[in-house]
């Protein structure tokens, strides 16, 4: 069952005029792209800075209006929802950010930040409202003891602990984890990728994953889809696209990924340059000018997501439609 | 070649001590380490285990509150510990030059990048502005900034990280040094252009004969850079030794732990093998071996006494119980950690 379901979404920043007051057009940060996340599963996505991904979580949040497209949430689009259909949204969408240190309140017990949302959502008396504090802590590993304790008395790993307890505290469906363990010690990072797959196991939690460790994202995930300059370059099920990545630019990010061991050589694809500014995206294929395999058709036709094995890839490179445009 | 290492740290301890000395923080405690002309050597730990204080200690540019306790440290034969500040000065920059986190903090704002770049080649080697700015244009070109002229012009705000990151790698190089300090340098860089800079940083080691120190807590950085590896836990090294005998058999179950507790992209859906408990405190240390609460093999001694470094095989050292020949559990240990 699909959870959630986006449609063509966009959205566009206009940006700033500049200082002599000319316009300076529009940021497309997210391109009319489209995915679906199925119940219980997870959807990763991956991209380098300024590709979308945290504009992608904000608008799943909420927290940004769309300026096209749409988002549909157990069939409903959301842009038709009243205000108690809304709120019921809010409700079963949450988010763990990356920093358990500027996501928690110093000045706030343990108890109080992951009563919050159930104060504010829910009518409880004071002893149904700690009930729920200490099942949720027990839920992530953490002592009872931890309710009365400020932020600052824990590790990284246990205030993301908290976080995560925090956005499980009025029963989501959906869970936006948006680099959840980058910032955490590395003999951490294990123990909360764990927990959240335990979660998602107990709770049947869908969770839409952003991180830029790839192999983080390959481990956790079912889907991934691949962001690039505001469009998904390619998307499939996990495994397949980790190991035989089809579009050029999601086999030179994955060969760009760190090795695991020193024995561990691959063909390593070296692109040149950097990312566009997303101001002025190239034209025809975003990716064109960084793309080893270029050719004249991608400088001027943007290509469209299509099927190419089982999978959606956005390359001029595959599918029928080239050789039809060839012939 | 000269007989002796690039550099050689003997028992090297730096304390952070509070205001009123009551409090003593072992942030680098007894750690020795060696690393020869052109090597690479990767020092990994976790926040707090002392990597970074160990390479502030070797530039000796350590805050007012550390100290260092004891110990010695031998670059190209000479004591560091003995030199004045104004030797110092001399080396830094020059013989030893050092890379950090992150580019926009270790840029000025106000000083155009031609500055920037040519601030240590005027210092250290007395040549005049012009002189220095066109080596400074050539060093933007060795880092593969294009349009070098125009760029030396320009602030660090008109730039991108990776270009940023490329310009302090260049200032880096710029007096030629024998030894480069790398503290975490791509961590504020994107995937693809990560894999640029360490490639950049490789072929600049081949050209100069540099070695590299590599400090990080990402194990695919040494796996992909470094010839050795020192593995540090609370502020002693835990484990030392070629890179590729570490990855193929760590010897310490710290080591063993974080080399499981890594996704690997070719695997699949396994639970990970997490590494139980959290980061140890430093102001409150055990007893005993710092890891031994969290490991999975602690017996009673790991608790009482801390273990003294041990060599074996080929240049590895473990700091150990179980690998220690009195101990029966040894020989089953290290056993494990070779099959």
């Amino acid at each position: 069952m699909v959870v959630l379901e986006a449609a063509g979404l966009s959205k566009h920043f206009r940006a700033r005029r500049g200082f002599f007051g000319g316009d300076r057009g529009n940021v497309r940060a997210v391109d009319g792209i489209s995915f679906a996340i199925e119940s219980g599963r997870t959807l990763g996505v991956v991209g380098e800075s300024g590709c979308g991904k945290t504009t992608t979580a904000k608008l799943v949040l909420g927290l940004e209006e769309p300026t096209g497209g749409s988002i549909r949430f157990e069939g409903q689009d959301l842009h038709a929802l009243d205000a108690a259909a809304r709120r019921h949204y809010r409700k079963s969408v949450q988010a763990v950010f990356q920093d358990p240190y500027a996501s928690l309140n110093p000045r706030m017990r343990i108890s109080a930040i992951i009563a919050e949302p159930l104060t504010t959502n829910e009518r409880l008396t004071a002893g149904e409202v700690r009930g729920h504090v200490l099942r949720l802590l027990d839920l992530v590993g953490l002592p009872n003891r931890s309710a009365d304790l400020f932020p600052h008395e824990f590790s990284g790993g246990q205030r993301q602990r908290i976080a995560i307890a925090r956005a499980l505290a009025l029963s989501p469906k959906l869970v936006v984890l948006d680099e959840p363990v980058s910032a955490l010690d590395v003999s951490i990072r294990a123990q909360i990728l764990n927990l959240l797959r335990d979660l998602q196991a107990e709770l049947g939690l869908s969770y839409l994953f952003i991180a830029h460790d790839l192999a983080a994202v390959a481990h956790m995930s079912h889907a991934i889809a691949v962001m690039y300059l505001g469009k998904i370059v390619e998307s499939g099920e996990a495994q397949t696209l980790a190991r035989a990545p089809k579009h050029p630019y999601t086999q030179a990010l994955f060969s760009a990924a760190l090795p695991s061991h020193p024995e561990d050589r691959r063909e390593e694809i070296v692109l040149s340059g950097e990312v566009p500014s997303p101001l002025r995206p190239p034209p025809g294929c975003h990716f064109h000018p960084r793309c080893p395999h270029a050719m004249a058709r991608c400088g001027k036709q943007a290509p469209a997501l299509d099927d190419v094995d089982g999978r959606l890839v956005a390359c001029h490179l595959y599918g029928a439609s080239t050789a039809a445009a060839a012939a | 070649m000269s007989t002796h290492p690039l550099l050689q740290i003997d028992n090297l301890s730096t304390h952070y001590v509070s205001a009123r000395g009551t409090r003593v923080v072992r942030a680098v405690d007894d750690v020795s380490l060696r690393i020869d002309a052109g090597e690479t050597l990767g020092i990994v730990g976790e926040s707090g285990s002392g990597k970074s204080t160990l390479a502030l200690t070797i530039l000796r540019l350590l805050p007012p509150a550390a100290r260092v306790a004891s110990g010695r440290m031998l670059f190209e034969g000479e004591d560091l510990l003995a030199k004045s500040d104004a030797e110092m000065r001399r080396v830094r920059g020059k013989r030893i030059a050092m890379i950090l986190q992150d580019p926009m903090a270790s840029l000025n704002p106000l000083f155009s990048i031609g500055d920037q770049v040519a601030e240590p080649i005027r210092v250290h080697e007395g040549v005049g502005r012009a002189a220095a700015w066109s080596r400074a244009r050539e060093l933007l070109k060795a880092v593969r900034i294009p349009s070098p002229q125009t760029r030396l012009l320009q602030h660090p705000h008109e730039m991108s990280g990776g270009m940023r990151q490329r310009i302090v790698g260049a200032i880096g190089i710029s007096c030629e040094p024998r030894l480069l300090i790398a503290d975490e340098p791509t961590t504020s860089l994107d995937l693809t252009i990560q894999a640029q800079y360490l490639n950049l940083l490789r072929e600049l080691q081949r050209a100069h004969g540099l070695a590299l120190i590599f400090i990080t807590h990402n194990l695919g950085i040494v796996a992909k850079m470094c010839d050795q590896l020192a593995v540090m836990y609370a502020g002693r090294v835990v484990e030392s030794g070629p890179v590729r005998q570490i990855f193929n058999a760590p010897a310490h179950p710290y080591t063993q732990a974080l080399l499981n507790s890594i996704p690997r992209m070719s695997d699949n859906r396994n639970r990970l093998a997490a590494i139980d408990g959290q980061p140890p405190d430093l102001v409150a240390l055990p007893p005993g071996c710092a890891f031994a609460p969290r490991c999975p093999s602690a017996f009673d001694r790991c608790r009482e006494s801390p273990p003294s470094q041990l060599t074996f095989g080929d240049q590895r050292t473990v700091r150990c119980w179980l690998a220690d020949a009195g101990s029966d559990a040894a020989d089953s240990q290290v056993r494990k950690g070779a099959a």
